[in-house]
């Protein structure tokens, strides 16, 4: 077999992958003087997530996770690429087909407060998917509101009140409530937890693993926080400018980063304990990052990297195997 | 209603006094009391030392003057703090020009070093842009750089690193460490990121419900937490080095509305481990050990394996 052949889409680590997604590019027109201008939000990204596992995607604000997470579920198409969802190229499908393999693909917002409509109540907001998926009505849909609202600690009593009238975390429990509606077997979840107080995270960051356990799920978790992210995922993959430099299990890059774009993220996050703070050393990126508009050539990550060597700006970096279930995108992996 | 209701505290020139708290907890408020910037209808009742002085008795013209040459307030979003349509070095420069304590030369001058001062390079190019060229990191070096561009004696930060990304919060935070260094200026962190803190802070106070709930020196707050709000907060958040798949610590249920507090402890309601007395009586700040007080009738050193009780 090939060594190079593999890409994060064909590990062989994933046995069973859910989702797999294989060189998925999109591009946002911006206008620019000569309607030009392109963004490279999502730049050539395969991944595969297992099922039953969460694979977390970190990356700083504008690197494209996002726009990877609303690819994704097709809430924006990509721009070229597939996305197979149980062998089936989500892609390729329209109609009452989409449809119905959407109803195994939710998410979750992370602004509860922006993402559900001030003028419904809970049970009506719980219960649209219901109706939009023509799955159930009447009494069968009520039963099934209660059901969810229990299951992710909301009173069922509560089905006729306002968003208003709820705090940011039981919004977030809408949100959740909305998304499990409809039994999906896999979820993204976009920053779930960062408008949250840090009390109020660990509530649901905690129901989201119950609820893992409980329904089987598949979670994509995004989020720009590096401990939230590792301490909900099994792999991890991190982005910048619009690429995945690496991917892997959370623990073995816990241990030791491959990519340096992740050592220095590992480096930046503070923890709370004052005697490992006093010997932390961050590794201070130089420059800003560049605009994904106009990426630099080969190794995205050459312009502030502190190891990179002439062939960084010349060649571009495979995203490959280097070792079992472990992806880099550098040509000195494991030598920052 | 008292956003804030009995405060106490002191901080030294050269040290980093962190304020950590969730929404609601008065922490914001507490700073603005400082400057008596706190917003109509609002009163604040006590009193403000800075050094001999009660800043809750100045005249108009003495709250000013201590306001731009003394104090310096560095806010979590800097696109807010700054005047979109004036270009970055004039703000700078105006800020300086305002308080009289340079002239207008002088202040001129000073634009280009105090951007170097806070590492924004090809500062003598910048100073022309406006704010909206500037990056979110770029934005809240040059916010940095117009409060201390006068001294200040006293820094208060809200929040300074939160809108940023992590890889720029690091250089941020360096920045305020070596800053307050260069000042000698008492600093005030103001956070809910209790990471923040055990970086940058000498000592802690945490806030919940308006209140102080306990304060000490960072070490033995860490170590040591005595108070059960700043025990189940360490523990709720997930942390970097952590090793394996431990489940969070959560605080059931929501910070109290200020309107209407509970009786007793006003944590009471969300606390694992209180008693009869907890639900009806206040407990008061007290010292637990030299140097570290908690209000709790409780404490953690009481309670045998809290990790099995949450």
């Amino acid at each position: 077999m090939q060594q190079s052949a593999v890409t994060p889409a064909t590990d062989p680590t994933i046995k069973s992958p859910l989702l797999r997604v294989e060189n998925v590019v999109k591009h946002f027109p911006t206008g620019g003087a000569f309607g030009r201008a392109v963004v490279h939000a999502v730049d050539d990204v395969s991944l595969a997530i297992q099922q039953g596992e969460t694979l977390g995607l970190v990356g700083e604000s504008g690197c494209g996770k996002s726009t990877l997470g609303r690819v994704i579920v097709q809430l924006q198409p990509a721009t070229s690429g597939h996305i197979y969802f149980k062998d089936t190229d989500l892609t390729k499908l329209r109609g009452e087909k989409l449809r119905r393999m959407r109803q195994q693909v939710q998410m979750i917002f992370q602004d509860p407060y922006a993402s559900l409509n001030p003028r419904m109540t809970v049970g009506d907001i719980v219960s649209e998917p219901l109706r939009n998926f023509r799955v159930a009505r009447g009494r069968k849909a009520e039963q099934k509101v209660q059901e969810v609202m229990r299951v992710v600690g909301l009173n069922p009593g509560f089905v006729n009140r306002y968003p208003h009238e709820f705090s940011g975390g039981q919004r977030q429990r809408i949100g959740i409530a909305r998304a499990l509606v409809l039994n999906p077997t896999f979820m993204v979840a976009d920053e779930p937890v960062s408008a949250l107080d840090v009390s109020i995270q660990a509530q649901i960051v905690n129901l989201m693993e119950d609820l893992q356990t409980q329904f089987n799920l598949t979670y994509l978790f995004i989020a720009h926080e590096l401990a939230v992210v590792r301490h909900i995922s099994d792999r991890i993959a991190v982005m910048y400018l619009g690429k995945i430099v690496e991917i892997g299990p959370s623990d073995a890059i816990r241990d030791r980063p491959l990519h340096p774009y992740t050592k220095v993220l590992e480096s930046s996050v503070p923890v709370p304990d004052p005697d490992l703070e006093a010997a932390r050393k961050p590794i201070l990126l130089k420059g800003e990052i560049p605009s994904p508009v106009n990426p630099p050539p080969a190794c995205r990550f050459h312009t502030r990297c502190p190891i990179a060597q002439k062939i960084c700006s010349e060649v571009e970096p495979p995203l490959e195997m280097k070792e079992s279930g472990r992806f880099a995108a550098c040509h000195f992996a494991g030598q920052l | 209603m008292r956003a804030v209701d009995g405060i106490s505290f002191d901080v030294d020139r050269g040290e980093i006094v962190g304020v950590v708290g969730e929404s609601g907890s008065g922490k914001t408020m507490t700073a603005l009391s400082l400057l008596r910037l706190v917003p109509e209808p609002g009163k604040i009742t006590g009193r403000i030392l800075y050094g001999e002085n009660d800043v809750l008795e100045m005249t108009d013209d003495e709250i000013r003057e201590f306001r731009g040459n003394e104090v310096a307030m560095i806010f979590q979003d800097p696109m807010t703090s700054m005047n979109p349509v004036l270009r970055v070095g004039f703000q700078i420069e105006e800020a300086m020009a305002a308080h009289r304590r340079f002239t207008g030369q002088q202040a001129r001058d000073r634009v280009v070093p105090m951007l170097q001062r806070v590492r924004i390079p090809a500062a003598k190019e910048r100073i022309k842009d406006f704010p909206h060229q500037f990056s979110g990191g770029m934005r809240q070096r040059a916010m940095i750089a117009m409060g201390v561009s006068n001294e200040p004696s006293l820094l208060i930060a809200d929040e300074p690193t939160t809108a940023l990304d992590v890889t720029v919060q690091a250089s941020i935070i360096e920045l305020l460490r070596d800053i307050s260094r260069e000042l000698r200026a008492a600093v005030i962190l103001i956070t809910h990121n209790m990471a923040l803190v055990a970086s940058l802070c000498n000592r802690v106070i945490v806030m919940y419900a308006g209140r102080i709930v306990e304060q000490g020196p960072t070490r033995a707050i860490f170590k040591n937490p005595q108070h059960p709000y700043t025990w189940s907060l360490l523990r709720s958040m997930p942390r970097m080095d952590e090793v394996g798949k431990e489940r969070l610590v959560s605080i059931r249920g929501v910070p109290p509305d200020l309107g209407k507090l509970p009786t007793g402890c006003k944590f009471h309601p969300r606390c694992r481990f209180k008693v009869d007395r907890c639900l009806t009586e206040e407990p008061p700040l007290a010292e637990v050990d030299p140097e570290q007080l908690a209000r709790c009738w409780v404490l953690m050193k009481n309670v045998p394996n809290p990790e099995m009780q949450s």
